[in-house]
């Protein structure tokens, strides 16, 4: 079981890292913006799995503030990213 | 080879393949986003090595406002990026790299050369749990044995406050950090920014809470609190406060103030500042931490929110 | 008991690591930011929960499990909101250049 559980983790890992170097590589600051997202998600996933197999019950309080700090993230991202997108620093159109 | 030392390898080879992207990229918004990505993932890090407290730690500071503190910066740096014609001579990059190098091998060799039985004071830690009747022993260390680091933090995130304040320019002293945020009231930032808090607030008072016996501190409830207050102000639900206001300035000195007022009691009544008597060593410990968590949200969402910018007269 | 447990975790896990396969190879594969975008979010989302329940059994408390729910609630929630957010950023980006 533990064996299976570590090695779904590295699966998860492996995927979290084939999806970061296609975000990245990506053309425009809007792919970008999608790397918080994917961490967080990925990450949460790898946390809890992580917590069952070391037997380490706080993981899922990592896991809950991850979520909540990655979107946070993820907010400040697509927030700060929408002023590149306008002429210069102006005050960045309203979100809808 | 277990799967656990797979697992281990692949973990390692993704951060520092990130770490390495994040260094070489050419925009400064992708290295912030790539900054965030792997302060998230080192996070995973610190769980594998056991350090709960610290993983936690990485997750708020490094990962979310670390990073939303580099975007600012970053965002800022946009318009003067073009002007910037000056390039590092040849000679300039070559001591860089060649002072890199030496500081990475100096490292590598620090760690190569760790002895495999190292004297330690965890145990004794441990043993003396008793004084303060909390079971966590970061917590003990923190909040009890080195007592005195802790308040000193808190007085050095006071004078960072004060040093990001100090840039403001003379007609907007006082005045209210960052601009004025607006968003549709019925769209989807809005939405989030009234569900999200009151969970994040849950959850940050309870990372504190459960720090007694598990993982957690007024740190990381802090900073979690923190964000959630920016959430609020990036949706434009609420503005930042002027800095010149008193009550907000009450609440920067609460929590090092407490400390300071506990740590010469302890000096007056008892034995030593900052002394506890084990008795009433969790409620005095409680009481501060409450304090803190309050001061460190606040000072958190400060720093990220900036300079004044705005006049406080409207 | 805890044969069927087991059981309900190693299936469950598994196709939680499907889907998170299902959306990684649809961010590599598809063509633009929307439909990468879609599959990152969707195709996660679900990998977590299934993930979800299948550490449910491994739980030692109602408490622990509960936890792990709201976990999978709160990234759903985020997870949607946010992924608007970027499309309409998109779509934006798109419109101006």
């Amino acid at each position: 079981m533990n064996d299976f559980l570590t090695a779904a983790v590295g699966w998860i890992l492996v995927m979290l890292a084939l999806g970061l170097v296609s975000i990245l590589r990506g053309p425009g600051d809007t792919d970008r913006m999608m790397a918080a997202q994917l961490i967080g998600t990925g990450g949460i996933a790898a946390l809890l799995l992580l917590g069952t197999v070391t037997g380490v019950p706080a993981a899922a309080d990592v896991a809950l503030t991850l979520a909540l700090l990655a979107t946070f993230a993820s907010i400040a991202f697509v927030k700060k990213g929408l002023s590149s997108l306008e002429a210069d620093g102006t005050e960045p159109a309203e979100d809808k | 080879m277990s799967v656990a030392t797979i697992f281990e390898i692949v973990l390692a080879a993704v951060v520092l393949g990130l770490g390495i992207w994040t260094t070489a990229v050419r925009e400064t918004y992708s290295a912030t986003v790539g900054f965030v990505a792997y302060g998230l993932l080192v996070a995973l890090i610190w769980v594998r090595l056991d350090a709960v407290d610290v993983a936690l730690t990485e997750a708020a500071i490094g990962g979310g406002l670390g990073g939303v503190l580099l975007l600012g910066a970053a965002a800022r740096l946009r318009n003067v990026e073009p002007m910037a014609t000056e390039v590092p001579g040849r000679l300039t990059r070559a001591s860089a790299a060649t002072l890199s190098v030496l500081i990475a091998a100096a490292l590598a060799g620090a760690v190569l050369l760790l002895p495999s039985s190292v004297s330690t004071l965890a145990p004794i830690v441990v043993a003396h749990a008793w004084a303060t009747g909390l079971t966590n022993p970061v917590t003990n260390v923190l909040m009890a044995f080195r007592a005195m680091d802790t308040m000193l933090e808190k007085v050095v995130l006071l004078l960072a406050i004060v040093g990001v304040w100090s840039l403001a320019p003379d007609s907007v002293w006082g005045g209210h950090p960052g601009p004025r945020h607006r968003a549709d009231p019925y769209g989807v930032l809005v939405f989030l920014a009234r569900l999200l808090p009151p969970v994040g607030i849950v959850v940050g008072v309870y990372i504190l809470w459960t720090s007694a016996d598990h993982p957690g501190g007024a740190f990381q409830g802090g900073a979690i609190l923190a964000s959630m207050w920016l959430l609020a102000i990036m949706a434009g639900l609420t503005d930042t406060p002027p800095v010149s206001s008193r009550r907000l300035r009450f609440i920067l000195v609460a929590g090092p103030g407490l400390f300071l007022v506990v740590g010469l009691g302890g000096l007056w009544l008892g034995a030593a500042f900052l002394a506890y008597p084990p008795a009433q060593a969790k409620p005095l410990i409680l009481g501060i931490e409450i304090a803190m968590i309050l001061t460190i949200a606040i000072t958190l969402g400060l720093l990220l929110a900036g300079a004044p910018e705005r006049s406080a007269k409207r | 008991m805890s044969l069927l447990g087991d059981i309900i975790t190693i299936a469950a896990v598994s196709a939680g690591a499907f889907f998170f396969l299902a959306g990684t190879v649809g961010l590599l594969r598809f063509p633009d930011t929307l439909t990468r975008l879609h599959a990152l979010t969707k195709a996660d989302n679900l990998g977590l929960g299934l993930v979800v329940v299948g550490l449910l059994p491994q739980t030692g408390s109602l408490r622990d499990g509960l936890k792990l729910i709201s976990i999978w609630l709160l990234v759903l929630l985020a997870g949607a909101s946010v992924s608007q957010l970027i499309a309409r950023t998109a779509r934006q980006g798109e419109t101006t250049r």
